[in-house]
């Protein structure tokens, strides 16, 4: 059972102060806050202890999600709650920043109140919540012209290109009643996390992409939905996947909402989605990747005569022609002595810059095409270069986006509502690959 | 200026609260309350304005109420007089025909906290337990457990129990757990609530309704319950086995340790519901949530504390992302280390290689013990390793790795050779005092190898006045006075001064003691410090078992499985990894007593009651004559026989460190008897009792065998463990003080 929530932003302002049980006083926010500033860097600040007092925390949005406790509850259920607590404040508030928590507090308090009772989770489902919560989001969006081109003169829609705005899933799934810019639109969004390890011999050590298809929904009443997948969608590793295109996974978990009667058959996945943002499916593959790896890195590193470390790093895109990875950004640990950079880059929109600090090089690409081939030479001023110094260049590492692709190959064949909707209603597919993790070692 | 203008603000906001105009306005009067509620949120003592949000509570604007109930929650305590005007609009709206209003009305009714309060609502709670609407059953029913709390000393009424488990068969799920939730604390002086087989079976079969909070909350409660026989057992868990593969990690883990509890006396059981779960556990380990991450990544290690072997072959699913915070970085390896196999060692040493150049200092720390636990089962990969980081010369790498070099040697004698040539030629000065007494150590073991050693002294010993360490000087005093053996005469002027400062000079008393006993030490020739300096220096083989320690049963930790513990316990290790490896002793009486404290009973062990809690002190003067003595030494019975090695030391000198700790001596045989024998008596004064007991310690037999073991066959007519344990100190301080 949670004794008290509360959210603090990054410098320690009370943003949201909730006491569920009266067991523990108001200074256990300050006393948390003095804690977790207190921490040094490699301390595991998920569960502190002050006193009988347990602290359970998790950032998001750069704020303190913060729950107390004092009997030994289930580390699991608080962190998935917290978790839980930043979507629903997401979805109604539109996103998770200081700034709209702060001018929503109000209806994050009437949030805590119907979803949590007496420390105990109540329910947070969004189909139950939006017929206790009263409040209306207040939106923090700030006022720009380059909005207005989105605005239709009179009410007629100008837009009619097929690309969601970016900004379109960010706002609050209540909006005002009688709006006239309400909405109905549905987002499906198939995100994937590949993490690799590349070896220094350029083998694939280990690959594994971890998938989700989220669906969030801003229909006040949806009915049931079918998402079709690729019909050669296959699970496990017994499946032999036939020539062409086959799409397989390891291992495949569905939200407990989805019903499957049309899944083994035809791969469709029938669920009603409430409103916000839920995952309907998770999936994982592990070390067998159906494409190459997104990226190559081939490296020379050397000392040159005049003390100098050079190097020339050429990294090629594995993507076919047609995608394109975006804000491609590398990090190279060089060794702790370095003192300048210099650099030949070859285009004029990439940037590098070193940075003493964290003892590496940063390399930004901000576009990258598949099929492409781009390369920089590097060449540091290291004090106290040895040949023991070059043990401290590397793994390289890379953080990217691929829109519009996915590694595993899974694609979404179909989207319909039954019965249709009466009115204008939108749907939206969005497919997109971040790097959790992809490390080159040298 | 919120933060100056405090008074005023508030005084602005009563105006405008009791302004009949802005109460007129309902948008201007939510948007004062707003204003309130947000100033308290900040954190401001807005308490003065209580009497005009109780008028302000009278409203038929729902939001307008929440946001005065949640201000009058807050400071119900402090105006508890104001607080009981609340009540009856309270009351009057607990019977209004919104079903959202009456729940809302009986929930912050309940939630006041104020002492007088049970006898107002308890008839709105009675009513609301038979409400139609489902959302004020779920409120009325937690309000009994508030009421509880609030007055915890009042008798539990029957009717409203009865009521209670009744209401575990309601149609809506959340009632039911709501239920159990409100019972388990009215009865928790009877140990919560009944779960009988009927219950037992009502729940599991309406955990599918439950969302995932509510499952997880059953499911921990059904841990009370005990199926009658093995059928039963078996039919609960074939219908909680999909629970475990669930992708809820609460729900997963709930049903993980319900099937531990189970199934406490079946662990092939226990063991296929852990492989089961294996899976749901890596998708955890692999969240998109780092805190989720981290739980899952504790819970791991539990696991494997039973099941080395469980996540072999996933252990790259253990190799650390890119841009994971440090604590989970250093997690991750920790399981790395758990599991390295033949066949994966490679891979995981070169994930760890990586990190041993990390830019967070913890972080690479972590990365190089790691690489050096590994090296206590392949050695010569991980020195390989090890060596080759001291090449970057720099300070926290190569401090982290001497310590880890240390660690290894300790374990692994066969080494010596290969950290011999890594510390030929050094020449670095570190400023970490860890790292320097690592260096120290090694040099003292190792100097007869290591050309330079006595150079590399010679440097520490000058700069002995500058130094701050005590734990340094300490260590600096072994490494010399074991080099002088090694190699006396490089090393017997600098030896010599280094003890006249430590001696004369230095203000840390262990320092001091420490030197002034190798001064007399050296007094009592070279073969004395030889046998005391070099006996216990090589690691003793039956440490084994203690290096590479067996499978845990699962019971170890079955019972902390899904609480904060393992959190909060990887908190303490990582915090403090320097300490966290077990360390070689280094102090000179620490290696003499190494074995001895390895017989000395750990206070947890079964065998031997807890005697560290002092319950046990020994009288300084007990006075037995002889013949009392004999009396009580042939009453004795056959009595406990503890093997304790010793080092020859003078008989006299036994009796005096004896003596020290109360225990007296009535005779011994003359020195050179074998076996030599002593009789040895005390008298405690057992706090519990108070009643005195004489303890005898009448025999002890001391063998001359080549390990010098002392035979020691106990007797006493009362606490004979007690006082077994006593002797073993005994023994323990004797050494410190022999020399």
């Amino acid at each position: 059972m949670i004794s008290q929530v509360f959210i603090l932003s990054s410098k320690g302002d009370h943003l949201i102060y909730k006491d569920f049980r009266g067991e523990a006083g108001k200074d256990a926010v300050n006393k948390f806050y003095e804690m977790v500033t207190a921490l040094t860097g490699g301390q595991p600040p998920v569960v502190m202890k002050h006193k009988e007092l347990h602290f359970v925390h998790i950032r998001q949005g750069g704020l303190y999600w913060v729950a107390t406790t004092k009997a030994d509850a289930s580390p699991f259920t608080i962190i998935e709650f917290l978790n839980r607590l930043t979507a629903l404040v997401k979805d109604y508030c539109g996103c998770l920043l200081e700034k709209s928590v702060q001018m929503n507090f109000a209806l994050i308090y009437e949030l805590l109140d119907e979803v949590v009772d007496f420390g105990y989770i109540q329910t947070t489902s969004t189909d139950i919540l939006k017929n206790f919560i009263q409040t209306e989001a207040v939106s923090s969006k700030p006022f720009s012209l380059f909005d207005l081109s989105n605005v239709g003169l009179f009410g007629a829609d100008t837009q009619q290109n097929k690309v969601a705005p970016s900004a379109a899933a960010t706002r609050p799934i209540v909006s005002s009643q009688g709006e006239q810019g309400s909405k109905n639109e549905i987002f499906v969004d198939v995100i994937e996390r590949m993490s690799v390890v590349i070896g220094a011999n350029g083998v694939l050590m280990k690959a594994d992409i971890e998938g989700e298809i989220r669906v969030k929904c801003y229909m006040p009443s949806c009915s049931e939905m079918r998402i079709g997948l690729n019909e050669e969608f296959s699970i496990g590793k017994s499946q032999l996947s036939g020539y062409g295109a086959a799409v397989r996974v390891d291992e495949c978990s569905f939200h407990q909402a989805v019903r499957l009667d049309e899944f083994d058959t035809y791969r469709i996945l029938k669920v009603c989605p409430s409103q916000g943002e839920q995952t309907v499916m998770q999936y994982q593959l592990c070390d067998d990747l159906p494409t190459a790896p997104p990226f190559r890195l081939f490296p020379s590193i050397e000392r040159d005569s005049g003390g100098r470390l050079l190097m020339y790093l050429k990294l090629r895109c594995d993507l076919p022609p047609k995608s394109a990875a975006i804000n491609v950004s590398i990090t190279i640990p060089v060794p702790k002595g370095s003192l300048r950079l210099s650099q030949e880059l070859s285009s004029p929109d990439q940037s590098a810059e070193l940075q003493p600090k964290n003892k590496a090089v940063h390399w930004e690409i901000p576009r990258f095409p598949g099929g492409a081939q781009l390369s920089a030479l590097f060449k540091l001023e290291v004090s106290g270069l040895s040949a023991a110094s070059l043990q401290e260049v590397g793994p390289v590492s890379l953080s990217f986006e691929l829109p519009k692709y996915t590694c595993t190959g899974l694609q979404i064949r179909f989207l319909r509502l039954s019965p249709i909707q009466p009115g204008p209603s939108q749907r939206w597919v969005r497919y997109v690959t971040h790097s959790d993790s992809y490390t080159i070692r040298i | 200026m919120p933060y100056l203008g405090d008074e005023h603000t508030v005084r602005e906001l009563r105006r405008a609260l009791s302004n009949p105009n802005v109460q007129a306005d309902h948008l201007r009067y939510r948007n004062t309350i707003h204003r309130v509620i947000r100033l308290m949120s900040q954190g401001q003592d807005v308490s003065g304005l209580y009497s005009e949000m109780v008028k302000a509570c009278a409203t038929v604007d729902i939001v307008q109420k929440k946001l005065v109930y949640v201000f009058l929650c807050s400071y119900a305590s402090l105006n508890p007089e104001l607080s009981l005007l609340v009540i009856n609009t309270l009351r009057k709206d607990c019977s209004d025909h919104n079903p959202m209003v009456r729940s809302l009305a009986l929930r912050n009714m309940c939630n006041l906290r104020l002492p007088g309060l049970s006898q107002y609502v308890q008839q709105p709670l009675t009513v609301g337990l038979k409400d139609k609407a489902a959302c004020v059953r779920r409120v009325a029913v937690l309000g009994w457990a508030k009421i509880h709390t609030l007055q915890p000393n009042t008798e539990i009424d029957v009717a409203v129990v009865n009521e209670l488990y009744g209401l575990l068969r309601d149609p809506d799920p959340v009632v039911m757990v709501n239920c159990l939730r409100a019972l388990e604390e009215i009865l928790q002086e009877e140990g919560g609530v009944a779960i009988n087989k009927p219950i037992a079976h009502h729940l599991l079969n309406r955990l599918k309704l439950c969302d995932v909070w509510g499952q997880s909350e059953v499911l921990a409660v059904l841990q009370r319950y005990r199926p009658r026989g093995e059928d039963e057992l078996f039919d609960i868990l074939s219908l909680l086995d999909p629970a475990l593969l669930s992708h809820h990690a609460p729900v997963m883990a709930a049903t993980l340790r319900l099937f531990l509890s189970l199934c406490s006396t079946l662990p092939a059981v226990c063991m296929s519901a852990l492989e089961r779960a294996r899976g749901p556990l890596l998708a955890a380990a692999g969240s998109t949530s780092r805190e989720l991450r981290y739980a899952a990544l504790c819970h791991i290690q539990l696991l494997l504390r039973s099941e080395p072997g469980l996540m072999g072959e996933h252990y790259k699913r253990f190799f650390c992302g890119y841009a994971e915070p440090p604590y989970i970085k250093q997690n991750k390896m920790q399981v790395l280390v758990e599991l390295v196999n033949d066949d994966n060692v490679a891979m995981v040493l070169d994930e760890l290689r990586g990190y041993c150049t990390d830019v967070n200092t913890e972080t690479s720390q972590t990365a190089i013990n790691a690489i050096g636990s590994i090296g206590r089962s392949y050695t010569d990969r991980c020195l390989a390793i090890l060596t080759g980081l001291l090449g970057l010369k720099q300070e926290h790498i190569t401090s982290a790795v001497l310590q880890t070099l240390r660690d290894l040697v300790w374990v692994c004698p066969q080494c010596g050779d290969a950290v011999c040539s890594a510390l030929e030629g050094w020449e670095d000065n570190l400023q970490d005092s860890q790292g320097r007494g690592a260096l120290l150590w090694l040099l003292g073991v190792y100097g007869d190898r290591v050309t330079g050693a006595p150079y590399l002294l010679e440097d520490c010993i000058d700069g002995v006045r500058s130094e701050v360490s005590a734990e340094v000087k300490t260590e600096l005093l072994t490494a010399t006075l074991r080099l002088f053996l090694s190699r006396p005469a490089e090393t017997q002027d600098m030896m010599g001064r280094l003890l006249v400062y430590c001696i004369e000079e230095e203000v840390d008393m262990c320092v001091r003691d420490q030197a002034l006993l190798y001064y007399r030490l050296l007094h009592c020739g070279i073969e004395e410090v030889r046998q005391v300096l070099q006996g216990g220096r090589r690691s003793d083989p039956s440490l084994g078992p203690l290096i590479g320690r067996p499978p845990e049963p699962i019971s170890q930790w079955a019972s902390s499985f899904n609480t904060l513990e393992p959190l909060t316990l990887g908190a303490s290790t990582v915090g403090n990894s320097d300490h966290a490896t077990p360390k070689p002793s280094t102090l000179t009486p620490n290696t003499l007593t190494s074995n001895a404290e390895a017989m000395t009973p750990t206070p947890g062990d079964p065998h031997l009651p807890d005697c560290s809690s002092g319950a046990l002190s020994l009288s300084v003067s007990p006075a037995l004559t002889p013949e009392e003595f004999e009396r009580l030494w042939l009453q004795l019975e056959k009595g406990v026989c503890v093997a304790c090695p010793v080092p020859r030391c003078s008989p006299e000198g036994l009796q005096v460190a004896l003596q020290l700790v109360n225990i007296q001596t009535l005779a011994f045989t003359p020195p050179n008897t074998h076996p030599w024998r002593v009789y040895l008596y005390t008298h405690t004064s057992h706090i519990s009792t108070k009643t005195p007991h004489t303890l005898i310690l009448p025999e002890h037999t001391h063998t001359h065998t080549a390990l010098a073991h002392t035979h020691t066959h106990t007797h006493t007519h009362t606490h004979t463990h007690t006082h077994t344990h006593t002797h073993t100190h005994t023994h323990t301080h004797t050494h410190t003080h022999t020399a």
